[in-house]
């Protein structure tokens, strides 16, 4: 299937290259995404500046999950890179896709271990948030995987196709950099420096 | 959908759909999608004018109606609020009016994402069945009032505090999934489907406005989803993003920590711009009515342009005006009292380019024009309280009466569905091949306008003199005077009034579908170019074999020496009448037509 859109020499958009109105439409909603892990972000530092907060102890796997990505990240870029000087991208590409895969495994994986150390959804917000954005953030890979999926199964694998799954997969490397700053920098004691409260 | 696939080729091929289904039900065509869209949003909109008359009956005449239970009440205030700001307006303007004049108006064949553009309407329509569903779930809608504050949200003692607000909070992330993947194809069809000659300066303002209210939409939604998610979360796994430690109908519950005042931020950050969402496709849709009921330009076009996107931008900085009486750091209060006051100068700007536009205009009293009209009058009236309310010390003393809900009525209610109206009589022939009634129009239009006038101008007097809002039941209060219960009744009688009117505008839509008169392609004599589509109504692809090319924008109105008092947009870049600051090359291609 060509997601969504079609033969463009007939309906006459896309004048620039193929692919441009997706490539505008992904660029689109990263910025959607943005906004709402930025809101996330915001609501994380001001919650956990209350008196109640309690730091956690980040699991072990959250570096093997961030290496996963980090790896996923590069094969989809040298897929991009592949398919754009039409060799054959599909063994990178699949593995990007493996990637992100093992990610979201190993990040309930972290699930357990936290779990395991007492960390529960409710009461500390600390915890609260980090299962909640973790959870956010697996869907958006999760949609990225579909995306992907699709990308596979269909009988034109365009070049800008692969390089669109690409920047979708920086993106999500960057914003899981981002929270796994936020979850070792941000403790409640840095929390409430930035609020004022402490 | 297991036929998606196949369906999605023959879109594709850009063949016509045949099939009944495919044409009207899971239709990819921007115009069938925006039917279907605002004729949901006009039934939910049915609803929440409903609800409305329902809480009218209660003020107006307590005691009388002994279904209307205080609990009762307050799930009618909730629904109507939502149903009307969510359901209603933004669906309409961004999903109905954004659908179908997008597309025509820039020169596209449809939008550049068909199918999710066919999937975001059926999400809404999901995300409006939740919400109904909610009236029938056990305990009823939420009765938490639309903001849906906690702790009180979710909490007993609260109406629908169970099933209610929980279907309430999913049906919003519904929506929000909705709007985004309508917003996405808005966006992206402005940015990369305009035809040839189409710069983003020629673009009618309807586009200009729809567009940035729909940037502000993707940037303010996500607000919305933040805070929905988490009070969900608060409500049913128990987390305390939002609520503190507190000691429900002698209980102690398991929360401790969060922090209501979090809550209203996300929700107002959400809750400001959307205001503007709604506001500016309105502000875009009047200037291009005015331009052409008074046939002329309109005033100011760039001018227009920045205001919209400078409103849009400060919407974005003035969200906790709404929580003055929430407490802030008086610095706090400066700030968003200033921005607030702010945004009162690219609107002016605004409403006085209208006024310019119409002076020594040929004005065309037809129905779209009357409500264009009106709509400016209820605009300023709406926009000056406004300026009452933007003051820290004027607002805390009125923000609990009734001084608010004439002002947000007046301002984001009653004046964007005036343009609506307008526009619907506007746009109607173009959509149906038919012109609707006359007779009805100005029935519908009269009693309305004034219907409106006659409801919330009372009400500015009931604020003032303190009457305040929320409350079911206002006998036994010393404070308030006889006269201000009568003045009630009135209200009340005025609002069934118009309530029942918005039905003959209903029957008008759907007799006038059958009954109507025949539609000229180009029955207001407009310049823009969703006029000159080959068919009328435009048929599938919009553009027959050839796309359009543009030589000029959308107001070249009363053009001196032209042949006719309009020049269309696609005509012959020869006939001149290109905007006062085209490119040279336009002009030179212009002059030289001229000559040869």
């Amino acid at each position: 299937m060509s997601a969504g859109v079609l033969a463009p020499s007939v309906l006459g958009w896309q004048r620039a290259q193929p692919g441009a109105a997706h490539s505008v439409g992904l660029w689109v909603f990263m910025g959607v995404a943005t906004v709402l892990f930025s809101l996330f972000g915001v609501a994380y530092v001001m919650r956990l500046s209350a008196s109640d907060a309690v730091a956690i102890g980040l699991p072990w796997q959250l570096w093997l999950s961030t290496a996963w990505l980090l790896v996923g990240s590069a094969l989809m870029q040298q897929a991009a890179w592949r398919a754009q000087r039409g060799q054959v991208s599909r063994p990178a590409m699949l593995a990007g896709g493996g990637c992100a895969l093992a990610f979201v495994v190993t990040q309930a994986w972290a699930w357990q271990a936290l779990l395991g150390a007492k960390v529960s959804l409710i009461g500390n917000p600390a915890g609260s948030f980090f299962y909640l954005l973790t959870a956010l953030h697996a869907l958006h890979v999760a949609g990225g995987l579909v995306a992907w999926a699709w990308v596979q199964l269909s009988s034109e694998r365009a070049a800008w196709r692969v390089a669109l799954c690409a920047r979708y997969w920086h993106f999500l490397l960057l914003v899981w950099m981002a929270l796994f700053t936020a979850f070792s920098l941000i403790d409640p004691e840095a929390a409430a420096r930035i609020c004022g409260t402490r | 959908m297991a036929h998606s696939a196949d369906h999605d080729h023959d879109d594709a091929a850009a063949h016509e759909p045949t099939s009944f289904i495919n044409k009207y039900v899971w239709s990819q065509d921007h115009k069938v999608i925006a039917v279907q869209y605002a004729s949901m949003a006009i039934v939910v909109g049915l609803v929440g004018v409903l609800l409305s008359d329902l809480m009218r009956l209660q003020i107006g005449f307590p005691g009388h109606f002994a279904f209307i239970t205080p609990e009762r009440y307050y799930q009618f205030v909730t629904m109507h609020g939502m149903i009307m700001v969510i359901y209603l307006l933004t669906a309409l303007f961004l999903g109905g009016f954004g659908n179908y004049l997008i597309p025509l108006m820039v020169g596209a064949r449809d939008m550049v994402f068909p199918y999710m553009n066919m999937l975001s309407f059926w999400v809404y329509l999901l995300a409006v069945v939740v919400l109904m569903a909610s009236f029938f779930a056990p305990g009823g809608p939420t009765g938490a009032g639309w903001t849906l504050y906690p702790p009180q949200s979710i909490l007993p003692g609260t109406p629908g505090h169970d099933w209610g607000i929980i279907l309430m909070l999913v049906s919003l992330l519904i929506f929000i999934v909705a709007t985004t993947m309508g917003g996405l194809n808005y966006v992206t069809t402005v940015l990369q489907a305009r035809c040839e000659g189409m710069t983003l300066l020629r673009m009618p303002l309807s586009v200009w406005g729809i567009f940035t209210a729909t940037v502000l939409a993707l940037l303010a939604f996500p607000a919305l989803f933040v805070s929905g998610v988490m009070l969900l979360l608060d409500k049913t796994l128990g987390t305390s993003f939002f609520i503190p430690a507190v000691v429900s109908l002698g209980q102690l519950t398991g929360y401790k920590g969060g922090s209501p005042l979090l809550f209203q931020h996300l929700f107002w950050f959400f809750g400001h711009p959307e205001v503007y969402i709604v506001a500016l496709p309105a502000f875009g849709i009047v200037s291009d009515l005015i331009s052409v009921h008074a046939r002329k330009a309109i005033f100011g076009y760039r001018m227009m342009v920045w205001a919209i996107l400078i409103i849009g931008g400060l919407s974005f900085v003035v969200w906790a005006h709404h929580m003055f009486v929430s407490g802030m750091n008086p610095w706090f209060g400066f700030f968003f009292a200033t921005s607030t006051l702010i945004i009162a100068v690219p609107t002016a700007i605004k409403v006085y380019n209208w006024v310019l536009t119409l002076w020594r205009g040929d004005i065309h009293l037809s129905v779209p024009m009357l409500f264009t009209l009106a709509f400016m009058l209820t605009f300023l009236a709406g926009g000056l309280t406004g300026l009452f309310l933007g003051n820290v010390s004027v607002d805390i003393p009125l923000s609990g009466t009734y001084f608010v809900v004439a002002h947000f009525h007046m301002v984001m209610g009653v004046a964007p569905l005036l343009v609506v109206f307008g526009a619907i009589y506007h746009w109607y022939p173009k959509i149906s091949g038919r012109m609707l009634n006359d007779h009805l129009g100005h029935l519908h239009f009269w009693v309305t306008f004034l219907g409106t006038y006659l409801i919330y101008f009372p009400m500015h007097y009931l604020g003032i003199l303190g009457m305040p809002r929320r409350y079911y039941n206002f006998e036994g209060y010393q404070f308030i005077p006889q006269s201000a219960h009568q003045l009630n009744a009135f209200i009340t009688v005025v609002a069934l009034i118009v309530g029942a009117t918005q039905l003959v505008f209903v029957f008008n839509l759907v007799w006038s579908l059958f009954r109507g008169r025949r539609a000229d392609p180009n029955p207001w004599r407009a310049a823009s170019l969703e006029w000159f589509t080959p068919q009328t109504p435009p048929a599938h692809g919009n553009w027959g074999a050839q796309l359009p090319v543009v030589h000029r924008w959308a107001y070249a109105y009363s053009v001196p020496g032209a042949a006719e008092d309009f020049i269309p947009q696609n005509a012959p870049a020869q006939a001149g009448g290109q905007e006062p600051d085209a490119t040279p090359l336009a002009a030179s291609a212009a002059a030289t037509g001229v000559a040869t």
